[in-house]
């Protein structure tokens, strides 16, 4: 089942030919409008009418998440506002977050993406979708609408979150489709389970998964416990939001849009582009984009590229499941947490020292952020009720910077492991 | 008029309370009185000991958050209701207990009491008043500190 099946299954000769063309657009189109890559460029020394080929790509520097913020709010806009119709932004909140733009032709390109994920993971117009992720400036609750609207589905706005609820629509509604995180999925079957109901009787037949890492372990289970088709999508908003790459009806790899973006797998140390296959950072640059038009962003995920082709007949190329990151930057809840957030917030208090160490941990199903944080020899001890205070604050102030709840354990002095001076800062005890 | 504590803080594991009283051992520094508290993650070890700022030295180098804090040490008669007068003039000048423990090898037919109150003088004052025995000199506390059942 195709959404789109010209360009799902295009030769390969036509795809790059499409790419080749579109590539040129985008990086004119971005030297002319986006003062930042101006900038950039010109520092590169590089003529953006020379971006012929896909090796010339290479010649062009790579766009990180600091550049989104260096120009925050709107300055990596290439349109004027008139023509934005949608503004998201990251859950991140590493000082600034970073803010994405649409017009409505992304909108439009957006919306068919997530048709074609959707299709690719079962979908079809009598479907019912439970759209379990949140609606709001994150990109999963709204991108999984317009995608299911463009179908003709018939899709829940539910939302994230009440799970009580969510089992009870689920069950009186006949939610054929749940889109979810996953754990949140393993949340739900739990829920299900405990409510009394027999997964069978439910009419789901896929659930579409994303937003945060999994395994085929968590697949299985998410399977065989709520009974179910699980489909594994990929996408951040920086690229567009959900519906980048997505796995089809084989489950071996997700294939990625490749009419939209184009891939590249570097090594994160390097930068060097990595030859098809190999484990490295995955790049992307956006070709049909107007309102944020990106050029060589690094995501920080790492995976590798599938040669071959794919049984379902796209041949668009797949990539792996996502492996870890290159940075070391956690997922936690679907909320991405850096740890540099957490030193900022201890350096600011100035109670504790900034030696600290962040621990995750899968209870059930779900994740916990434990930070650990030494405390210093300025540390009023003597009073438990002192340290019990002292504790809350830290946890009060991480939290409204992270926007995800943690535990905080105080430490004694220089028991958190240290390695050429500087301390090993994330545990990630999450079995996936 | 007050006594030298000192606070270690302890994660709540096993051998973390060994290793700090094994550092004291090492440097032969007595304990005289102590008590922990503990929550689920860590704990407070406080300690009355005979050479306190050796002792805060000793436990630094070994990479100890240590802290020294001044208590007040209160004599009172070793009899039912000895406490409950101490307790009733603090409670009469509203004074705060944050933590309080008895003291070790004190004198016959006297206990003494270690107390942390929120206000330091006043308690003093409210106690003298009422003539309930402090240890209110250098000496006295040193005495105190060295006496021991021989």
């Amino acid at each position: 089942m195709y959404w789109n099946q010209q360009k799902e299954c295009m030769s390969r000769d036509e795809l790059e030919n499409l790419q080749r063309k579109r590539l040129q657009k985008t990086v004119e189109m971005a030297f002319h409008n986006v003062p930042h890559y101006r900038r950039v460029f010109q520092a590169a020394g590089v003529d953006p009418f020379e971006i012929e080929n896909f090796s010339d790509l290479q010649k062009l520097p790579f766009c990180r998440k600091q550049d989104l913020r260096d120009n925050y709010p709107y300055d990596m806009f290439a349109v004027a506002m008139q023509d934005v119709v949608r503004i998201h932004s990251s859950s991140g909140t590493t000082g600034k977050p970073t803010v994405v733009g649409y017009t409505r032709k992304d909108i439009n390109t957006w919306s068919e993406l997530m048709a074609r994920s959707l299709m690719s993971a079962g979908v079809q117009r009598q479907d019912v979708i439970q759209n379990a992720y949140g609606y709001g400036l994150f990109t999963g609750g709204l991108g999984v609408h317009y995608g299911a609207e463009k179908i003709g589905a018939s899709i829940i706005p539910i939302s994230g979150g009440n799970t009580d609820r969510q089992v009870m629509i689920m069950k009186d509604y006949g939610s054929t489709i749940i889109t979810c995180t996953p754990s949140y999925a393993l949340y739900l079957a739990e829920s299900i389970e405990e409510s009394g109901i027999n997964p069978a009787d439910l009419k789901l037949k896929a659930g579409i998964f994303g937003a945060e890492p999994w395994s085929e372990n968590m697949r299985k289970e998410i399977e065989q416990r709520l009974n179910l088709k699980a489909i594994d999508i990929y996408g951040l908003s920086e690229i567009i939001g959900p519906g980048v790459a997505v796995e089809c009806q084989e489950q071996d790899g997700l294939h990625v849009m490749e009419d939209h973006f184009i891939m590249e797998i570097i090594d994160p140390e390097t930068g060097k582009v990595l030859p098809e296959g190999e484990r490295g950072e995955l790049v992307f640059t956006s070709l049909t984009k107007e309102a944020l038009p990106i050029i060589r962003y690094r995501t920080g995920d790492i995976t590798r590229i599938f040669s071959g082709a794919c049984a379902c007949g796209r041949t668009l190329r797949r990539i792996g499941r996502i492996e870890g990151r290159s940075d070391d930057m956690l997922i936690i809840r679907g909320v991405n947490v850096f740890p540099s957030q957490v030193e900022h917030v201890l350096l600011q208090m100035g109670e504790v020292e900034p030696h600290y160490q962040l621990v995750v941990e899968r209870h059930g199903q779900l994740d916990m952020l434990e930070v650990q944080v030494e405390i210093s020899e300025t540390t009023l001890f003597d009073e438990v009720r002192s340290l019990e205070e002292l504790a809350y604050r830290i946890r009060h102030n991480i939290e409204s910077v992270l926007g995800v709840s943690v535990k905080i354990k105080l430490v004694e002095p220089k028991t958190i492991p240290r390695s050429e001076g500087k301390a090993k800062r994330v545990i990630d005890r999450r079995k996936l | 008029m007050v006594i030298k504590q000192l606070s270690v803080f302890l994660e709540n594991s096993p051998g973390r309370l060994k290793a700090a009283t094994k550092v004291l051992a090492e440097a032969k520094i007595n304990m005289r009185a102590l008590t922990l508290a503990d929550t689920a993650d860590f704990g407070v070890l406080r300690m009355i000991v005979d050479k306190p700022e050796e002792a805060v030295s000793v436990l630094k180098k070994n990479h100890f958050a240590v802290k020294m804090t001044e208590v007040l040490a209160v004599e009172m008669d070793d009899t039912p209701g000895g406490l409950n007068t101490v307790l009733e003039i603090l409670e009469g000048h509203d004074v705060n207990i944050e933590y309080m423990y008895a003291f070790m090898g004190s004198k016959p037919r006297k206990a003494l009491v270690i107390f942390r109150v929120d206000q330091l003088e006043k308690a003093i004052d409210c106690l003298s008043k009422e003539d309930i025995r402090l240890i209110s000199t250098e000496k006295e506390a040193e005495e105190l500190i060295h006496f021991c059942w021989e």
